[in-house]
């Protein structure tokens, strides 16, 4: 049980640190710490083009995507060295949010399944930032039931037609590639008729339109997909294979999104710090005390949870599904913790924007809170994942598992 | 970075789970439960024979020698069986005080019996109702004599020697409180058995009354030392409470996988599942709270006094959180006498309470996170 850096871990963290100190676009630093989920603005830039020099600048000297071999674009560095360059990033590392889903999800699959010729082409560009990859796996009769997807393709000589729509893609708007789960074969139960491909976003036919969100930002889209052409070496893994791909895929999201989690605890020890009540700090207050503590040690928890997961990892051992449990825990943490921050502002609590305490921080939180409970797997999907994979217990009862999936009824009433 | 217990470690927690497992079953807990011993008199010997008692008390004063990691992994291990001795009286309280505050012949008439199973030790600090404070120690000490009542104190019928936070001054500050090591089988002492939530560890009235006390640490300074025995058996008794949340989350597993209803396993259905998860959720969270605050115990980092609070808060809300829940699985037959699930909802209870209450953690904890900010 060590906590301090070993020599070898030091100077690592050494040269990250006077590396960043001395490249990080520091005029930003300041917007960035102020960002939480819900906003991440910078006033007088465009994001995703601060976020993509950013990225480039760290990938000419080999600090993109450290866990990713070198020949990918990557530094082929250890677990723990990532977690070391992820502490010392600090705000910066708000910038990689765009690329969280291609890092930490597409990368993956394509390593795992695509050839070798693009690898070499796809995955350099994409850990620079240059491209930007999205998941198109969601589908408007697919949420949860991932394998319910009804969007087509059929094979036309070396080329496969693709028909259908996507949904929840986030990212779509500006990006320049994706991977695509589609139904190849309706004539089979549901999991055992799904190939998976890679394909440009800029083909004839790909339609993208951004959906306004609860929250009113537009960080998912719809995809439409009429006759989109698709090369048969554009196929990741067997046709009929696909839910496998994705599994491999889903996994990288949840350790992905696991690894990152915010819990908005931060944010609220700081601002109860100053927020000064009737009778003087609210930090001094019994009742807020025993809120935040009872927050502070779940946001610890999660924090020791996931250095275990390093630990192992570090050891050699694959990361479990034990990951789920950041995910499930942050995503409603998060929600009650926005909640009590404008709880704590009364009234005023009502007003959002710029005219609100904080600028609007707490309650763009709020409006954006309830979609971290369903992106990437809902909660209840993360608690049968626990339940089934880590205790043991029966999975659900699956009425479609044998059926022909094109026999599997698609209304609840009529 | 490395973090986790080291193979050594882990085989140390292997073979006191086989230990326990064979001499500690639920049938041995009940001969305590049912009220037909005070505590299992041969397990104690046992654990003294197989050097777990002085696990990380030095070689110089008859234990191993072998550190606080090492005690973390034994004490979680005597959290997942329940077993009914006075473990964490004697070997997080009153040794720690001991080897924190103890002058060299305190140490040594003690530590070295306490090694041997021979001693029984327990902190008296609660004066009935209240958390941890100053203000709430009455009783007085003058020239060596205490007088006064404490209650409760844990394991108080059958310790031999007590560590007694007692009052000698009245300026209304800290330093009005001085600790004294009473030997209980003196004379002005008079013990009252108290029944409690948890019959499988006993609480105890003591009255003192001209009872001769030798001071433990300098005058004054106890309320400081009491703050460290309290910051390092809250890190130990938090991995007693991540044991037993583990062993009340597998019995709700268990249940849940052999029980069948509307001709199903009831683990088949969502809402056990999804029960079982947040039991697991929880009891992850509050191993890796407790693995932190055990580094930090065993390095005696600067970092410990937050992360005792932590792992204090987030192990006692996950052993009642799985404990209660464990009786939810099993149904009807969760709320018997006959099964053991009342026994870890007990213990996880009284353990809540023991060396001060959540909302006292709670406090502490934030407390501690604003000044470390604040520096």
């Amino acid at each position: 049980m060590n906590f301090d850096d070993t020599p070898q871990e030091a100077e690592f963290r050494a040269t990250a640190r006077a590396w960043i100190s001395a490249n990080a676009p520091k005029q930003y630093e300041e917007e960035l710490r102020k960002s939480s989920l819900g906003r991440t603005v910078l006033k007088n830039a465009n994001i995703l083009e601060v976020a993509k020099a950013w990225q480039k600048k760290k990938a000419d000297a080999g600090w993109a995507c450290l866990h990713w071999p070198k020949e990918y674009g990557g530094r082929g560095a250890s677990p723990i060295e990532r977690v070391i360059w992820q502490e010392e990033e600090g705000p910066f590392g708000q910038l990689s949010r765009m690329f969280i889903i291609g890092h930490g999800m597409c990368g993956p699959t394509m390593m795992a399944f695509a050839r070798e010729e693009h690898k070499r082409k796809y995955l350099p560009p994409l850990a620079s930032g240059e491209k930007i990859w999205c998941q198109l796996f969601s589908e408007p009769a697919g949420g949860s039931d991932v394998a319910g997807l009804r969007t087509r393709a059929e094979k036309d000589g070396d080329e496969w037609v693709v028909n259908g729509q996507k949904i929840w893609t986030s990212g779509a708007h500006y990006s320049d590639y994706g991977i695509l789960l589609t139904r190849t074969d309706p004539t089979v139960p549901k999991h055992k008729g799904l190939t998976m491909f890679f394909l440009d976003m800029k083909s004839p036919g790909v339609e993208v339109r951004p959906i306004k969100q609860a929250s009113g930002a537009s960080d998912f889209n719809e995809v439409y997909f009429t006759n989109v052409r698709i090369p048969d070496h554009q196929r990741l893994g067997e046709v009929g294979g696909g839910w496998n791909v994705s599994l491999t895929t889903l996994m990288n999201e949840r350790s992905a999104i696991g690894a990152a989690v915010s819990t908005g605890f931060p944010e609220l020890f700081e601002y109860c710090s100053s927020l000064m009540l009737g009778d003087g700090p609210a930090i001094e207050d019994r009742a807020v005390r025993s809120k935040l503590a009872n927050w502070a040690v779940k946001a610890s928890g999660l924090k020791y949870t996931s250095m275990r997961a390093i630990s192992a990892l570090s050891r050699g051992e694959r990361p479990g599904p034990e990951n789920s449990i950041g995910k499930l825990v942050a995503g409603s943490m998060i929600q009650d913790v926005a909640t009590y921050a404008l709880d704590l502002q009364g009234a005023a609590g009502v007003v959002s924007g710029e005219d609100a305490e904080l600028a609007g921080r707490f309650q763009a939180m709020l409006l954006r809170a309830p979609g971290t409970r369903v992106e990437g797997g809902t909660d209840e999907i993360m608690r049968n994942i626990i339940a089934e994979r880590v205790l043991g217990l029966p999975g659900d009862i699956r009425v479609d598992k044998d059926v022909p999936f094109n026999k599997i009824p698609t209304k609840g009433r009529n | 970075m490395n973090f986790d217990f080291s193979d050594d470690q882990k085989q140390l927690r292997d073979q006191a789970r086989k230990f326990l497992a064979e001499k500690c079953p639920p049938k041995a807990v009940r001969v305590v439960l049912d009220g037909k011993a005070p505590y299992d008199k041969e397990l104690w010997k046992g654990l003294a024979e197989m050097g777990f008692l002085g696990v990380a008390i030095p070689e110089e004063f008859g234990g191993a020698g072998a550190g606080h990691l090492e005690l973390c992994v034994i004490a979680e291990e005597m959290g997942r069986a329940n077993a009914p001795v006075p473990f964490s009286s004697t070997v997080y309280l009153a040794a720690e005080a001991l080897l924190i505050a103890g002058s060299d012949a305190q140490k040594k008439k003690w530590l070295p019996a306490i090694a041997a199973g021979e001693a029984i030790g327990t902190l008296a600090l609660f004066e009935g109702k209240g958390n941890p404070s100053p203000k709430n120690v009455k009783i007085t000490a003058a020239n060596g004599v205490l007088n006064g009542v404490k209650k409760p104190v844990a394991d108080g019928a059958i310790a031999d020697f007590a560590v007694v936070a007692a009052r000698t001054g009245s300026s209304g500050r800290e330093n009005d409180i001085s600790l004294f090591l009473v030997d209980l089988k003196a004379g002005g002492v008079e013990v009252k058995s108290l029944t409690n939530l948890d019959p499988t560890r006993g609480q105890a009235e003591i009255s003192f009354r001209e009872c001769k006390a030798e001071p433990l640490g300098a005058a004054g300074e106890g309320w400081s030392i009491l703050t460290q025995m309290l910051d390092r058996a809250a890190v130990l008794c938090a991995f007693e409470q991540v044991g037993g949340a583990d062993r009340a989350l597998e019995m709700g597993r268990d249940y849940a996988l052999d029980r069948i209803a509307f001709g199903r396993q009831i683990g088949s259905f969502q809402a056990v599942k999804h029960m079982l998860a947040d039991m697991y959720v929880s009891a992850t969270l509050a191993r890796s709270n407790s693995y932190y605050s055990a580094w930090a115990l065993s390095t005696n980092a600067a970092e410990l006094p937050e992360a005792a609070a932590a792992a204090r808060i987030s192990a006692t809300q996950a052993f009642q959180h799985c404990a209660k829940n464990n009786i939810q699985v099993h149904g009807g037959m969760g709320f018997t006498w006959e099964f053991d699930c009342h026994m870890y909802y007990r213990r996880a209870n009284a353990m809540a309470l023991g060396l001060g209450s959540l909302s006292y953690w709670e406090d502490q904890l934030i407390e501690r996170m604003r000044k470390k900010n604040a520096a």
